[in-house]
């Protein structure tokens, strides 16, 4: 016990010396929570769109207004033909082109239905089914409004059976992208720091040739690692402290289930997530390779977690790959007690892979530490 | 010329000898075009969907068969209050909940007004308005069913052509942006790095003191990153043919010219990072914290940039990485030439330039 007393004053007088390295390690998760979040935004709004009129009715009018006031999208130009409207979805200026044909008004009124071409620029796939969606259910909206002024010439119809549909949007009643996004970059903001900072920091002891020194003393392995994991483990539940803190000051959002229990999973995890960085220490021989290694695997870790695609989308085999990473685990928690409330009764299996990924990551790391070379 | 060469060789032992980082430099853009190919959906599946149905009557039971012929949801067990829901939730073990009243059919026929609720988790508010859209689809392609043409008097029927995308290949978006990302790692971070260690290590001194001009001493280590970049670049493009079926519709030529233009703006860059650096572990912070986050950031591959506050759309235009990410999409996905994108390649090699000589002016060449 009196060893890793040593230990840890030792490592805790490293830490302070690097000024540079201790004010990035709280100045630059601080910064990124406050910007990030106003960046990374998946919410789709304004779709350009462009019009090409060949009608030029009323009724075509009208679509266009409501389209135009419908509050998601931006009319960026009529076109007088088709190709000319595909050179501004080309030019990056447009998004969908609704094509109006000629007759429209007439062939409504007549035949009761008129087909519209929509062109949707299907690179980016969320904002091109958004955005069609929106579009489409504009289109219905619209005839609907048409087919009720007119509904009294159609006296005597006999009743629609109709249904309809009520939406409640829980948790997040106007759907703002900020409640997810922001617990979502806590976390990978943690993970960044806790894991690059602890990948670079045995493997620079053996650059330096430090590391010889402490293997010839009768300092046993698991007190070595513990000595490392320690003081960054205090380290990152400062910077997740700080984080909760920028969150209720920044964005207002205070999280509506236990901070108990929240600060319980932030511990587990962050043991899970250090002993990681100190195992590619213990593989790597120069910083250089500590770093990219450890980059490789936080840009799978981060890609399969869920925080830019849900994992439930995934096919099989990368639900399991995303299973097997911590980052995943710790995701979806964060998110649900932020934002939901859940307590640990709902999220106990989480809390199992968070614990089973500290113990073994930790065990490989001391394993993997050889004194001897 | 013979000087030259032999610098480049012993570069090029330097990169070779370190076969870890050799193998994450070629095994990066292969699991990133796998992962964004295959794993990463934008698409929204297997929605959890739980049903409270207190109707338990035919029609009722019909939408709900409906639903799950769907493809897009996975009936989760019934519920039988809301409090049971509010626990699906919290557990995330549901997306949404679809409610039935009890007297829903019997609604349906008299008074031709039946409502039925759906709630969703809006935590995520992209994936609740995809749910949305979807049962929106579902239970009003039910009801037309029960109410054939004719009843409805105006109909608009959307004729929906997805450009450039036919197939909904997902993966399109991505392409550009993981081709813009490796180069950023290859050329960028590892160029700095490179010539930092050999101020570390003391190596570059030797290299100052011999007959060699320094300029070109910068050349022979930028040229093997060139070289890598480059290979990356082929494999990359190959990954996305072969393995994801993505048409290359423009010129590959110009593709490949565009590319090297961006390649050396990104080893400008690594060599001006080298310039003001004196440790590998603060040249690596620069660049990956400095470069390679706005790259993913600003360039609009991830994140839509029309979305973000003005002083960011700002920041957006001084990055490198934004032009080059317009440009690979119109060649290579959208197959437009070059008069559509003389603009953004002047920008970008005038950038270029500028990078270029602001690095090569700045190389010190005395240790201080």
């Amino acid at each position: 016990m009196k060893v890793l007393g040593f230990l840890l004053q030792k490592e805790f007088r490293q830490m302070f010396r690097d000024k540079t390295i201790l004010a990035m390690m709280f100045m630059v998760p601080t910064v990124q929570l406050i910007i990030l979040p106003l960046a990374a935004n998946f919410e789709v709004k304004n779709i350009n769109v462009a019009f090409v009129d060949h009608d030029h009715s009323t009724y075509s009018q009208k679509l266009v207004n409501k389209i135009a006031s419908s509050g998601y999208f931006r009319v960026v130009g009529s076109s007088t033909s088709y190709n000319d409207a595909l050179i501004l979805v080309e030019k990056n200026e447009a998004d969908i082109v609704l094509e109006i044909p000629a007759g429209f008004e007439r062939n409504l009124i007549r035949e009761g239905s008129q087909k519209v071409n929509l062109s949707v620029d299907a690179i980016n796939g969320t904002k091109s089914a958004i955005g069609g969606g929106y579009l489409t259910a504009v289109l219905a909206d619209f005839s609907n409004s048409l087919d009720v002024n007119t509904k009294t010439h159609f006296a005597g119809r006999e009743k629609m059976q109709g249904i309809s549909i009520t939406y409640s949007d829980w948790f997040n009643p106007k759907k703002e992208y900020k409640y997810y996004m922001v617990p979502g970059i806590l976390v990978l903001l943690l993970t960044m720091v806790g894991g690059f900072i602890t990948a670079l920091n045995i493997v620079r002891e053996k650059e330096i040739g430090t590391i010889e020194q402490i293997n010839v003393t009768p300092i046993k392995k698991w007190q070595f690692i513990l000595g490392k994991l320690i003081p960054f483990w205090i380290v990152g539940m400062i910077v997740f402290t700080v984080g909760l803190t920028v969150m209720y000051i920044v964005y207002a959002i205070f999280p509506k289930g236990s901070i108990a229990v929240l600060y319980l999973f932030a511990a587990v995890y962050l043991v899970a997530l250090l002993g990681f960085g100190l195992l590619i220490s213990t593989f790597s021989n120069t910083q250089l390779q500590a770093m990219f290694v450890a980059f490789f695997f936080m840009m799978i870790f981060m890609l399969m977690s869920g925080f830019f695609t849900s994992v439930d989308s995934m096919p099989p085999w990368a639900r399991q790959i995303s299973n097997m990473t911590p980052v995943t685990h710790f995701i979806s928690v964060v998110r649900p007690i932020v934002l939901k409330g859940s307590g640990l009764l709902e999220t106990k299996m989480e809390m199992l892979y968070l614990a089973g990924f500290a113990v073994l990551l930790n065990g490989l790391a001391i394993l993997n530490y050889r004194k001897t070379t | 010329m013979k000087q030259l060469l032999a610098f480049i060789q012993k570069e090029f032992y330097h990169v070779f000898r370190d076969k870890r980082t050799l193998l994450i430099l070629f095994g990066l853009p292969v699991v990133q075009i796998i992962l964004f190919g295959f794993a990463l959906n934008s698409e929204v599946k297997n929605i959890g969907i739980s049903v409270l149905d207190n109707a338990h009557d035919i029609n009722s039971q019909k939408i709900i068969e409906r639903i799950a012929t769907s493809s897009y949801f996975l009936f989760k067990e019934p519920v039988r209050n809301y409090s049971e829901i509010e626990k699906r939730f919290k557990e995330s073990s549901i997306k949404c909940a679809l409610i039935f009243p009890p007297d829903f059919s019997s609604d349906m026929m008299r008074t031709g007004n039946a409502q039925v609720q759906v709630i969703t988790d809006a935590s995520d508010p992209n994936t609740a308005t995809i749910v949305v859209n979807y049962l929106n689809a579902i239970i009003s392609g039910y009801q037309k069913e029960l109410n054939p043409v004719g009843n409805v008097s105006y109909r608009i029927i959307p004729e929906v052509r997805l450009l450039y995308n036919e197939e909904q290949n997902g993966s399109l978006n991505f392409i550009p942006g993981v081709i813009a990302l490796i180069f950023m790692i290859v050329c960028t971070a590892l160029t700095s790095v490179s010539v930092v260690r050999e101020k570390e290590l003391g190596t570059m001194e030797i290299l100052l003191v011999s007959p060699f001009s320094p300029v070109m001493v910068l050349l022979a280590k930028a040229i093997p990153y060139l070289v890598l970049s480059v290979i990356n670049f082929i494999i990359i493009l190959m990954l996305s043919v072969y393995l994801l079926d993505v048409q290359i519709k423009g010129s590959l030529l110009l593709l490949f010219i565009e590319s090297i233009i961006f390649i050396i703006t990104c080893l400008s860059l690594g060599l001006l990072i080298s310039n003001v650096t004196n440790s590998q572990q603060s040249a690596m912070l620069m660049s990956m914290m400095g470069m390679m986050l706005p790259t993913l950031l600003f360039t609009g591959f991830m994140f839509p940039i029309e979305n973000m506050p003005l002083i960011f759309q700002v920041i957006s235009h001084i990055i490198p990485s934004s032009y080059y990410y317009i440009i690979i999409k119109a060649v290579m996905l959208k197959g437009l030439g070059f008069s559509y994108i003389w603009k953004e390649t002047l920008i970008l090699s005038g950038m270029s330039i500028f990078l270029l000589a602001v690095a090569l002016k700045n190389f010190k060449i005395r240790l201080s």
